[in-house]
């Protein structure tokens, strides 16, 4: 069973946790052993958020190695561009197109990276970028907040596993009322065409 | 069936099924959720205590009543509640006591990364640490089970990675309920627990007696164990540090640790005789270091790693790389140079539409000493508001603020502390200022919830930990009943009003208390129509930026409101110079 490190990076309120979640429960499903580390509590109002979730034959570290990352799942464009030094040199990052600008930019104290210079940090370590309006789409379906379940379906393309899978873990851990939503989310990003 | 759950969960599920049943803490990152989710099984007492010290003393007094309790505390708790742990040690109990204590190294959310492991050794508690949920879970249960057998509370270590790190754990749902133990019989027990001097010089000798016999159990407990590997490295390690070490030394032969306290010591002169060199890996204190040293064994340890930080499998690997006991990885040549630019930080602020802006900004203006306190409230201290003077720990800014005043009178000075934090340990110190003729003003910022650790009751929301409704104790009340006759109500949205009223109370000698309440948004879900800024009128000086408030952005010529996040507070309204920001009822 080949081992797969993933990361989510985001803004505190975007959902990771959800997301990281159901990434972790899949793996479960899928017959791996899975473990996951992050962090709640004073990060979450508007910091830096990240999770790590490992799949694996056997897995000791909750925490992914630098160097080892397979995926990156970057919630804001700006929060993916961290993490360069966390990828393999074949990993594979998703990026979703949205940015939310930190004080700093606000307050027009410093400048927020384009586009293409989050891709060419990226691409510096050998990884390959894909792009997804995600939060568009979420927003479009009816709620912006299931940028995470979109941005897992165009995942599920890449990782691989039986959809019904995914979608069953997407029921077992959404709220009842969310879940025909969710999983129109998590199909919209899966036929997503990725830039 | 397998599930997987976070080390809070687990130790929560583990201490139901292992007959726990009155639970208590006070919430802290990383610990809050093991008594979060305790509280959701049935027939469980589990509650909010206004502090860990109550907590601990309510989860002593259950189980000297005969049934087995807990408490759960991050690591600064242990220093809340210090005082309780020492005499429970000394009485020991009448059923299983359990500590859940979670450290924080990196100080994810902390004010210090104390090694809570010391606290074992000072009190002369053993103390048990799990690698993962799976642990977590068991560790309870062997926790109660120890707790009775040697009549002494048990402390669980977490650090963060163990607590909020999710792995998988057997769970056996058809196991729910297990039957509710009764208690056992309770004795009246003069030496045992009534701590007077001279029944606790009876005790004493109880309490070394009893470590020792620990410290045997130590060297033949399966918590502890050796893992067969090469003979050329063997690896010490406890908790989480022990599976970052596993991935980057596969082969090694380990000395797994899960009691931590006390530890043995023919065991680790049998382990260090298998292997040529021994490496302690630990993360803050050398804890185990020392002691295998005081064994007599060479030991690499803090020779080369930090005694500051957070540890993980790829700092390991670049310290053993240096210290040559691994060699370089090959290194992977990047594929094309990386634009050099400096991404802009992101830290935790302030929610869009927070009270706590409102008073912030009103005494960064007023110009005075800010003594502020642990909460939602000390984001006040980030850039543009940067509105505190200090912060230290629960409950030290009233007292802090009344010493200020003593120290520097010509100053105007303030303590700022949460309405929870209030009830935490904020108390005493504001009797004192009254008691001993302060003048110390101090604002009790009610946003009417325990905000930063994720919205949970004290006792002045009117519910408890398991939603039954209960008392609401009334602030204003309680400070009038300490004595205090200049007491005032604010709104922080109304900030002129708020600055005549601070004004007011600075101008007079007298102790005072001013309520800055307005609940939270983020718990309320507050969403008002946004104001308007008209482009034309608005002249771009910064003003409304100032608040540090999320939505306003600064662009070419004027600022624009990000409608998405601005839930309407009205803040900017009120601070613009040029009245170009309407609000959205005009």
């Amino acid at each position: 069973m080949k081992k797969i490190d993933f990361l989510m990076a985001g803004v505190g309120g975007q959902g990771t946790i959800l997301a990281s979640n159901i990434l972790a429960n899949t793996g479960l499903e899928l017959g791996y052993d899975v473990k996951t580390a992050e962090v709640h509590g004073m990060a979450q109002r508007g910091g830096t958020v990240e999770s790590h979730i490992r799949w694996g034959e056997k897995v000791f570290s909750p925490l992914v190695e630098q160097g080892m990352a397979d995926y990156l799942v970057g919630f804001e464009t700006l929060e993916a561009a961290r993490w360069p030094t966390y990828l393999k040199k074949d990993a594979v990052v998703l990026i979703n197109d949205f940015r939310i600008p930190p004080p700093l930019v606000n307050l027009g104290k410093a400048k927020y990276p384009a586009e293409q210079d989050v891709q060419a940090i990226l691409e510096s370590v050998g990884a390959r970028v894909k792009w997804l309006k995600a939060t568009e789409m979420a927003k479009e379906l009816g709620n912006p907040a299931m940028v995470g379940v979109v941005l897992l379906g165009a995942l599920s393309n890449l990782v691989g596993g039986d959809p019904d899978i995914w979608l069953g873990v997407i029921k077992k851990l959404v709220p009842e009322r969310f879940v025909a939503l969710n999983q129109k989310a998590f199909s919209a990003g899966r036929e997503a065409k990725l830039a | 069936m397998k599930k997987l759950m976070t080390g809070n969960e687990a130790f929560a599920y583990g201490a139901y099924l292992a007959g726990v049943r009155v639970g208590a803490a006070y919430p802290g990152t990383p610990s809050t959720q093991i008594m979060e989710n305790y509280a959701t099984y049935p027939g469980v007492f589990a509650e909010w205590a206004p502090n860990e010290k109550v907590a601990m003393d309510v989860a002593i007094g259950a189980a000297y009543a005969g049934t087995r309790s807990m408490v759960s505390t991050k690591h600064v708790g242990m220093n809340v509640s210090a005082d309780s742990l020492f005499y429970a040690v000394y009485t020991g109990l009448n059923a299983a006591f359990v500590i859940g204590c979670a450290d924080d190294p990196g100080m994810h959310s902390s004010q210090n990364e104390q090694d809570s492991r010391n606290y074992a050794k000072f009190g002369k508690v053993p103390m048990l640490e799990p690698a993962d949920s799976q642990e977590a879970k068991d560790f309870v249960a062997v926790a109660a089970e120890m707790s009775e057998a040697y009549d002494t509370p048990v402390i669980v270590r977490f650090v963060t990675r163990t607590s909020h790190s999710s792995s998988v754990v057997d769970y056996d749902p058809a196991a729910l309920p297990p039957p509710a133990p009764d208690p056992k019989p309770y004795k009246k027990d003069l030496l045992k627990f009534v701590m007077i001097p001279g029944h606790a010089r009876r005790r004493h000798p109880v309490v070394e007696e009893r470590i020792r016999k620990l410290q045997e159990l130590a060297e033949v407990t399966p918590l502890n164990r050796i893992e067969p590997g090469d003979g050329e490295l063997g690896i010490v390690a406890a908790g989480s540090v022990y599976q970052y070490a596993k991935e980057v030394f596969p082969d090694a032969t380990y000395l797994k640790l899960g009691m931590v306290y006390p530890l043995p010591k023919k065991l680790v002169k049998e382990f260090a005789g298998r292997v040529k060199k021994v490496l302690v890996i630990e993360e803050l204190d050398p804890f185990i270091e020392e002691h295998l040293r005081l064994q007599g064994i060479e030991v690499i340890g803090k020779d080369i790693f930090p005694l500051i930080g957070e540890f993980s499998p790829s700092m390991i690997r670049e310290t053993a790389v240096k210290a040559g006991l691994l060699a370089a990885a090959a290194s992977s040549s990047t594929a094309t140079p990386a634009p050099a630019i400096n991404l802009p930080i992101r830290p935790p602020i302030l929610c869009a539409g927070c009270g706590h802006r409102g008073m912030y900004n009103v005494l960064r203006e007023a110009n005075v000493a800010v003594m502020g306190d642990i909460g939602c409230y000390t984001l006040g201290v980030a850039y543009p508001l940067e509105a505190l003077h200090f912060c230290g720990c629960m409950g030290a800014s009233i007292g802090v603020a009344h010493g200020f005043d003593k120290g520097r009178s010509a100053d105007r000075h303030v303590a700022v502390i949460g309405d929870s934090t209030f009830f935490h340990s904020g108390i005493h110190p504001l009797i004192d200022v009254l008691y001993n003729q302060g003048k110390t003003t101090t604002i009790i910022a009610d946003n009417s919830t325990t905000g930063m650790t994720g919205h949970q009751h004290h006792p002045g929301t009117g519910f408890t930990l398991q939603e039954a409704p209960t008392v609401k104790t009334d602030i204003e009340r309680l400070v009038r009943g300490m004595g205090f006759s200049k007491v005032d109500v604010c709104d922080p949205y109304e900030m002129d009003n708020f600055r005549r009223v601070l004004e007011d109370h600075l101008a007079s000698d007298e102790a005072s208390v001013i309520i800055v309440r307005r609940p939270c948004v983020l718990q309320q879900k507050v969403k008002l129509p946004p104001p308007r800024i008209d482009p034309e009128e608005c002249t771009n000086c910064g003003a409304c930026l100032d608040l540090g408030c999320p939505p306003l952005v600064q662009e070419e010529g004027h600022v624009r409101i990000n409608d998405l996040i601005c839930i309407g507070c009205g803040l900017c309204v009120q601070v613009c110079p040029v009245e170009a920001i309407k609000s959205a009822a005009v």
